[in-house]
């Protein structure tokens, strides 16, 4: 493979000991389209990272393996070497000034600029901006994709599908460009946009443009892509031409059963499940996490898995239940109406709620384990409150006592109820977090990402914990988690999300194509119910 | 051992501390009273201690040190003003000018605080300027409004005066009450009783159940928005308390001054206070009662003691005004940088 | 976010009424309190136009001074206050050498530029520091700077920093300045009038000549450009012309007719005005405008937003300094330690009076706000007398006007960013 314009190879990356990336190749060909796939984690982001020499690489030891441009070896420390090796990276989120012209966002900080009598003796910056110039060159730019806009007009008003072509105008009025990346650039595009989008990128191709393509919807992978590239848990899985492969054989790859977990027996029977939550055409406004109309039934005493790709909604429906995001839809609890956007109120009703953002939503960091645990107990059912009639007070005692029976409970590691939540290591400050759940008293659990970012011993014991509340108290948990492994270990059922929406829903011993496709967003018949 | 002593008690404060004891140190080298002294820092702890009091509950509710003292501060003034009007004097006159201005403080504290929960991410600036123009907007008021009393008005022209003395109605009555001296050093018993009984009841706010709710929804108003905590509110009743503490500040340290000052003289009263309790270890988010003790007995001692020490070196001059000025706005510089650096 | 945002056509759009007065809300705000207050206070009319066109030299280049921080991004800079103090260092050694006249400003510019742009560098790296509090830290900065100041200049004048017995500025025991510093009392002595008094022209037909240069420069503009000038344009300019003719030469205005103008001041502050424009059609104006904006999407294009940052902040404390010399000369007498001090709050409180807000500032801005805000000023105490027969009214008046304005203002534009911010969640 000589024709390579750019090869990537055995590289190598790891974080503070934790390998994200285990030998990678990947190489790619002028004029063609190719995709990379792999879930969330998999190892899409940090090779990206690397091919433009993010800071973030470079401040946490580098990486090693080879990185060949044009056959010869380059390497990229900065975004700007990334940017002089004629590699360019259209954004999931746009980089865009909205009050300025469409003009002055494709040249920002490659304004074109002329000599006036003061630059010259005092520098470079002083130059005086050529406006008619850089007219000409993004009104050039936008003529290659063939967009009908005023490079004059500001980009503030204009529809996100232009927006995106402002994006790209501006990596292909970079001199030279070989190489672009696209990184999800269809999520937040409609339909007919991405069309669109996709129609550039082929005709972006064929003036011999390489373009690799990060995307998870798999009919767009095998529309325009001339090769595919598979990674998971930082591995290479596979590398094959786009029509030697199926969608089925892509979504087995890309999911892969990780390791294999002792099955959780059946919990309850079948048919005498009563539903303890209902939730219908659930909309959840958490930017990033949009939910945009579940309808999903939880049952009485179920562990429930919610799972799918980052970005698609999953974290958004516990957010949406609890109140954290503006909600619409409806939620029925034990057989009545529940509040939308009352936290409070459903907190009351004993749902309890464990956040995915551990550190800036589930704990204080800078507060003592005790208050940790017992704030929401405190706040919702005045436990540990001494009651004077005009004013209420806390029950140090009833505190620290609880608290310390906590820490034994959950064999928390820690000098003691009053050290800092914060000096705690991860898996230690979720088990904070649960105790902080349990001293409420819930009758269901939602429990968000509880094993993300804590090490693997960690991991099993709070899952572990979660299927004992479960067996002992009957507990009901609903699990949302981006690991699919681990959902399949303790759950019951699993609901799969993709696009805001409830794409299937699987046992735990589906197969892993059938994951797959789901979390791709393909479903033949949405909600209906694998047996 | 070296980065766990910066770390606990930080750089600032290390260096102040230094410079007090630096200070004390050379005064009585150079042949000061040290009874004199000591006895000066203690009334000016307790003078000032209640005003800086006032900066726990609205950092622990995270609205930051209440820049926005002054609007406390001129509740108090109306209070003090209008129990002299009504002819109270002692004890009396003292409680009663506490009571009459707190429901001025609560009114424009629950007003205060609906502002800054409009204004979230520049209640520091927003409170500074509040104040600034809560005074002026107020020096009109002591001109026009109707007050009758000989002590307090200009003999001729309109308004109250500038400065007028207590001695006749309830000038040092707290400093007096039960003081006794010893070894030299004076002791003022009343003063000192209610600087504490005010620290304890705050001390007591800040375990409640409306505390712990305020408390956390400083810290991380996310936690508390999770368990349901109504942040808003919290927000206001920290800041409604936190004037009321600048009414009552305001009268204890006019007492134990002896005068009242009305007009500009509350305009820069924040910023002694929030450098108080910045330097005895709050931070711009949090803060606890034993900081306000700490603080307000090194910066207060502090000056205290600069005042003589450098009459004495510098007779020409007001060195100790220049410290002043110096450290209290460097403390809270220092404050400032790292509002942003706590991960916000 | 998808299918939500619709597509904008871009055309001119019309501006209705309503929208216009919304926008300039403040701006008629004072002008309907300067009105009043002009009505109120009865002063001669001719005595305040004097009076304005001498603090139009003495503010508007502090002012200006102002607007580059502005539309980068810092806010409003308080910090001006530190190059005040700068300006007046270079004012006190140059007044303590006895050098008068222009040689005398260039040496106190000479001087104090160096020591502002080390300042400013300071200041700019704090508000690095305390990005998003910078409004504050500009207010504790100056309180802060003014305490090393005074200990300069009371403790280390005399002492470290020998001075001749006998100086008239320095304090008779021979440490420390005195409060006040005379800077001469007529032209030609001291620094008086130093730069206002190099060219005294009489203020309408300086207008008259400005406005007829403005007019060919417009027309001649737009010919090279290719197209007409449509006379509609010209209208403000010409009334200008006729209103000051008619001041000229109807013997009524006899009083006002022969007001005086300091050409050279006010060329400063037309130079400062042409500054700020053309900075902003450079590079650096442009990344200004960038970090301004967006300060982390400019810094992933790859500007260095700290350093453009501290860049802004440097010119800005310059111009102070430079701004705080044209303020003195102006005066006559330096409150050696006071004259700095309120120098930033009020030349703030005048750009937001003039319609400026935390992120949008111009020239026309900066000058319309120091008319108002002087006229205001002006007009106060005369005013608070007539209305409550009492002058001292006015005066408060006068302070809360500022210390009001500027928590409006900033208020309003904490509320907007607050509600920017939800809107963004709850809207998808």
């Amino acid at each position: 493979m000589d024709n390579c314009l750019l090869q990537m190879k055995n590289i190598e990356k790891d974080y503070g000991g934790h390998k994200v990336l285990k030998g990678v190749d990947l190489s790619l060909k002028a004029g063609e389209i190719h995709c990379l796939l792999g879930e969330n984690g998999a190892g899409k982001s940090t090779l990206m990272n690397i091919l433009f020499g993010m800071e973030v690489i470079h401040s946490t030891g580098g990486y090693s393996g080879e990185i060949l441009i044009d056959g010869k070896p380059v390497k990229i420390t900065s975004p700007k070497e990334a940017m002089k090796a004629n590699i360019g990276m259209v954004h999931q989120e746009f980089m865009l000034i909205p009050s300025f012209t469409i003009t002055e966002n494709i040249k920002l900080n490659r304004e074109v600029t002329k000599h006036n009598p003061v630059s010259k003796v005092l520098g470079e910056r002083l130059k005086t901006i050529d406006t008619k110039t850089m007219n000409a060159d993004a009104r050039r730019a936008l003529d290659k994709l063939e967009i009908n806009i005023e490079e004059y007009a500001e980009v503030a008003g204009l529809p996100v599908g232009h927006m995106q072509f402002v994006e790209i105008a501006r990596e292909i009025d970079k001199t030279g460009l070989e190489i672009l990346v696209f990184d999800e650039p269809t999520a937040v595009l409609t339909e007919s946009e991405a069309d669109n989008l996709l129609a550039t990128m082929k005709k972006l191709a064929a003036e011999g443009i390489a373009i690799l393509f990060i995307t998870h919807r798999l009919d767009e992978v095998m529309e325009v892509s001339d090769e595919v590239t598979i990674l998971r848990d930082g591995e290479l899985v596979a590398c094959k031409k786009t029509s030697d492969t199926s969608v089925e054989e892509i979504a087995e790859l890309m999911v892969g059963r990780k390791v294999e977990l002792n099955q959780k027996e059946k919990s309850s029977s079948e048919g005498d499940r009563k539903v303890l939550m209902d939730l219908k055409n659930l909309h959840v406004n958490m930017p990033g996490e949009l939910v945009k109309g579940i309808d999903l039934s939880i049952y009485e005493g179920e562990i429930l898995g919610i799972g799918g790709l980052a970005g698609q909604g999953k974290i958004g429906i516990a957010n949406g239940v609890m109140g954290m995001y503006p909600t619409t839809g409806e939620i029925s609890y034990n057989g009545e109406t529940a509040p939308l956007n009352d936290t409070l109120e459903m907190l009351k009703k004993d749902v309890a709620f464990v956040s995915e953002d551990r550190r800036g939503v589930g704990l204080i960091l800078d507060e003592s384990i005790a208050l940790n645990t017992v704030f929401t107990a405190l706040k919702v059912k005045e436990k540990f409150i001494r009651n004077f009639k005009l004013f209420k007070m806390q029950d140090g005692k009833a505190i620290t006592s609880h608290a310390e029976k906590m820490i034994k409970d959950f064999d928390i590691r820690c000098t003691g109820p009053f050290q800092n939540a914060g000096r705690l290591s991860g898996g230690n400050q979720q088990k904070v977090c649960i105790a902080r759940a349990l001293t409420q008293e819930p009758r269901i659990l939602f429990i968000s990402e509880p094993t993300r970012g804590i090490d693997i011993g960690a991991k099993k014991l709070v899952l572990d914990v979660l299927v004992r509340l479960n067996k002992e108290l009957g507990m009901t948990i609903v699990i949302t988690s981006s690991e699919l492994a681990e959902l399949r270990t303790i759950s019951d059922r699993i609901a799969i999300v993709a696009e805001g929406k409830v794409a299937g829903i699987l046992p735990p011993d589906a197969s892993d194509a059938k994951y797959g496709l789901l979390m791709s967003g393909i479903s033949d018949d949405p909600g209906k119910e694998e047996k | 051992m070296k980065d766990l002593i910066m770390n606990k008690i930080g750089l600032p404060r290390l260096i102040i501390t230094s410079l007090f004891l630096g200070v004390f140190f050379l005064g009585a080298a150079l042949g000061l009273p040290v009874a004199q002294q000591i006895t000066d820092i203690i009334k000016r702890m307790g003078m000032y201690g209640i005003l800086v009091l006032a900066m726990v509950p609205s950092i622990q509710s995270g609205t930051g040190p209440n820049f926005a003292l002054p609007i406390g501060i001129i509740t108090g003034l109306l209070g003090i003003v209008i129990s002299l009007e009504i002819g109270m004097t002692g004890f009396s006159g003292l409680v009663g000018a506490v009571l009459i201005s707190l429901p001025f403080a609560v009114i424009v504290g629950y007003f205060y605080g609906r502002l800054l929960n409009v204004v979230k991410g520049a209640e520091m600036t927003i409170a500074t300027y509040t104040g600034f123009a809560a005074v002026s907007a107020m020096c009109i008021f002591w001109i026009i409004l109707p007050f009758q009393s000989g002590t307090m008005k200009w003999p001729l022209g309109k308004g109250l005066r500038n400065t007028f003395p207590l001695d006749n109605s309830y000038g040092l009555i707290l400093n007096d009450f039960l003081a006794f001296e010893i070894f030299g050093v004076h002791i003022p018993t009343g003063l000192l009783l209610t600087f504490f009984g005010a620290c304890f009841l705050v001390y007591l706010f800040t375990k409640s159940k409306v505390g712990t709710e305020t408390l956390a929804g400083g810290m991380n108003p996310n936690f508390a928005k999770a368990s349901g905590v109504n942040i808003d509110r919290n927000r206001i009743v920290a800041n409604i308390l936190s004037t009321v503490l600048g009414a009552v500040g305001i009268i204890v340290y006019s007492q134990s001054f002896g005068f009242v000052q009305l007009y500009l003289a509350p305009l820069m009263m924040a910023f002694p206070a929030v450098a108080s309790i910045l330097i005895g270890g709050a931070t711009a988010q949090r803060a606890k009662v034993s900081h306000v003790i700490i603080g307000v007995t090194l910066f207060q001692g502090l000056l205290a003691v600069a005042l003589p020490v450098a009459n004495e070196v510098f007779p020409e001059g007001n060195l100790s005004e220049i410290i002043r000025m110096v450290v209290q706005n460097g403390i809270i510089l220092y404050a400032l940088t790292k509002v942003n650096s706590n991960g916000k | 976010m998808e299918n939500k945002i619709k597509p904008q056509l871009r055309l001119q759009e019309k501006k209705d009424i309503k929208e216009i007065l919304r926008q300039n809300i403040v701006v008629i705000i004072f002008t309907v309190l300067t009105v009043i207050g002009v009505i109120l206070s009865d002063l001669p009319f001719h005595f305040m136009v004097r009076e304005l066109v001498s603090r139009i030299g003495r503010n508007s280049f502090l002012v200006l001074s102002l607007i580059i921080p502005i539309l980068a991004g810092v806010g409003l800079n308080f910090g001006i206050v530190v190059g005040a103090m700068a300006g007046q260092l270079g004012l006190i050694m140059v007044t303590y050498w006895g050098i008068t006249g222009i040689p005398g400003i260039l040496l106190t510019v000479l001087i104090a530029t160096p020591v502002a742009v080390v300042l400013g560098w300071q200041t700019g790296v704090l508000f690095n520091k305390t990005k998003g509090q910078e409004m504050i830290a500009g207010l504790i900065v100056g309180y802060f700077a003014n305490g090393l100041y005074q200990f300069v200049f009371l403790f280390l004048v005399g002492t470290l920093i020998p001075m001749k017995p006998g100086t008239p500025m320095v304090k008779p025991d021979g440490i420390g300045l005195r409060n006040t510093i005379s800077l001469g009392s007529k032209h030609g002595e001291g620094m008086k009038y130093a730069l206002d008094y190099v060219l005294q022209v009489n203020v309408w037909q300086l207008l008259i000549a400005a406005a007829l240069a403005l007019i060919a420069f417009k027309i001649i503009r737009n010919r090279k450009r290719g197209f007409k000038t449509p006379v509609a344009s010209l209208i403000p300019n010409m009334i200008l012309v006729v209103v000051s003719l008619v001041i000229l030469l109807v013997p009524t205005f006899r009083m006002l007719a022969n007001i005086k103008a300091p050409v050279v001041t006010w060329l400063l502050i037309v130079g400062l005005c042409l500054f700020n424009i053309l900075i902003m059609k450079t590079k650096l104006g442009q990344d200004f405008k960038a970090i301004g904006r967006s300060q982390h999407i400019a810094s992933v294009a790859g500007i260095n937003v700290d350093q453009t940052r501290i860049i802004a902040v440097i010119l800005s404390t310059v111009f102070a300094s430079w701004g705080q010399i044209i303020f003195l000369q102006n005066i006559g007498t330096m409150n050696t330690y006071g004259s700095h001090m309120q120098v930033g709050m009020f030349s703030i409180a005048a750009i937001l009076i003039g319609g400026a807000s935390v992120t949008k500032a111009n020239i026309w801005q900066a000058l319309v706000g120091v008319i108002l805000f002087h006229s205001v000023f002006i007009v106060s105490p005369t005013a608070g007398k007539v209305l409550f027969g009492d002058a001292q009214i006015g005066e408060f008046f006068r302070s809360f006007v500022v210390y009001g304005v500027i928590g409006v203002s900033l208020g309003l534009h904490a509320w907007k960013a607050a509600t920017a911010k939800k809107k963004e969640e709850t809207e998808e």
